[in-house]
């Protein structure tokens, strides 16, 4: 099983993206964890160049997401939302909406911020994003707070209770690639 | 003409099933300021003995943007990929010269919930082919919250844009089969 991870920070010391690599090393045998990082170079939104095809980059992430069996975001918060980058490359994997990638796609979103609430907001706004792309937006929910004090000077996660959530999130957005066999 | 006397004062017996292109399954529900419609194209439905049953095809909803359609058989609504048949089965009962109830059970999303049907019947009576037919115009009332439908934007003065309260509606041409 694949997860496609998206993180919406393109900061070389992204505490999003190193949650999703820790994400990446919870994972259970059989799933495999890959993480995107075409970020920066898709192109702003422009109708007139979505083809189709559409740009190079932007094909590469229709197909990844296509061929995932799941995504999962972590993403900053930036004016209480999320940042645009994200937010442009989600308005180019959504067209056209009828067909979009994400359509039915099990999705995780969780988040992280340096203040003391974790970027709960953008997460929320994320959620409604992908919903209204048509994914399959899990329960997941899991804001990092006061991130500087949960990784090492590594950047990586040294914090056990997070790594819990996440192999618990990873494994509710699992449930949901296939709800039957899970159920069995 | 017999058939027309027999049967005015209760039920048809014997098995009818739905004449579609003579049929309508719709549904409208608060949006905004106005009422917004929609319909469910593909559908069956039959009356067997007075036990009304029917099933429709959640992919075949159409409403005026393609668009919208989209999102309305996204998990945000019908969740259409996993639930893909909307159903109703009850017992049909008159309760005046032309008033009927429907009591039942409708499926949405895959969760089922009571649901009362009212409206009226016509006929039967014999058409200008020969065959026997029965009109039913049904209504009735949901909330799609209580089906897992619980998607809402807010209007600028801050009230949801979208009701909860869809009133169903079935318009149904029965032709009688043959034993």
């Amino acid at each position: 099983m694949r997860v496609l991870a998206i993180s919406g920070s393109l900061r070389r010391d992204s505490w999003n993206t190193a949650l999703l690599r820790a994400l990446a090393e919870e994972a259970p045998s059989g799933v495999e964890v890959v993480l995107w990082d075409g970020l920066k170079s898709i192109p702003a939104y422009d109708q007139d160049d979505d083809g189709p095809p559409g740009p190079l980059d932007v094909e590469s992430l229709r197909a990844l997401v296509r061929e995932a069996d799941a995504v999962f975001f972590a993403t900053p918060e930036y004016n209480s939302s999320i940042p645009g980058a994200l937010k442009n490359a989600l308005d180019w994997a959504s067209r056209p909406l009828s067909t979009n990638a994400f359509r039915s796609k099990p999705v995780a979103v969780i988040s992280s911020s340096a203040g003391a609430f974790g970027g709960v907001w953008a997460a929320a706004e994320l959620r409604k994003v992908l919903g209204a792309m048509g994914a399959r937006v899990t329960d997941v929910e899991l804001a990092v707070g006061h991130a500087a004090e949960k990784f090492d000077d590594a950047g990586h996660l040294a914090d056990d209770d997070v790594r819990e959530t996440l192999r618990d999130s990873l494994a509710t957005l699992l449930a949901e690639v296939d709800p039957v066999a899970a159920a069995a | 003409m017999s058939t027309i006397t027999e049967t005015q004062a209760g039920i048809p017996t014997g098995t009818f099933a739905a004449d579609t292109v003579h049929s309508t399954l719709s549904f409208e529900v608060p949006y905004a300021v106005a009422t917004f419609r929609g319909e469910v194209p593909r559908f069956e439905a039959k009356l067997e003995d007075g036990r009304l049953t029917g099933a429709a095809q959640i992919s075949s909803i159409t409403v005026k943007e393609e668009n919208l359609e989209a999102h309305l058989l996204s998990p945000e609504f019908f969740d259409a990929d996993r639930h893909p048949v909307v159903s109703f089965a009850g017992d049909l009962e008159r309760t005046g010269e032309t008033a009927v109830r429907v009591t039942g059970e409708v499926t949405i999303k895959g969760i089922t919930r009571p649901a009362v049907l009212e409206g009226t019947i016509v006929g039967p009576a014999v058409d200008h082919f020969g065959a026997t037919r029965v009109g039913l115009e049904l209504t009735t009332v949901i909330d799609r919250t209580a089906f897992g439908m619980t998607w809402n934007m807010p209007l600028p003065n801050g009230q949801p844009a979208l009701g909860n309260d869809v009133t169903l509606t079935a318009h149904l041409t029965l032709v009688a089969q043959e034993a």
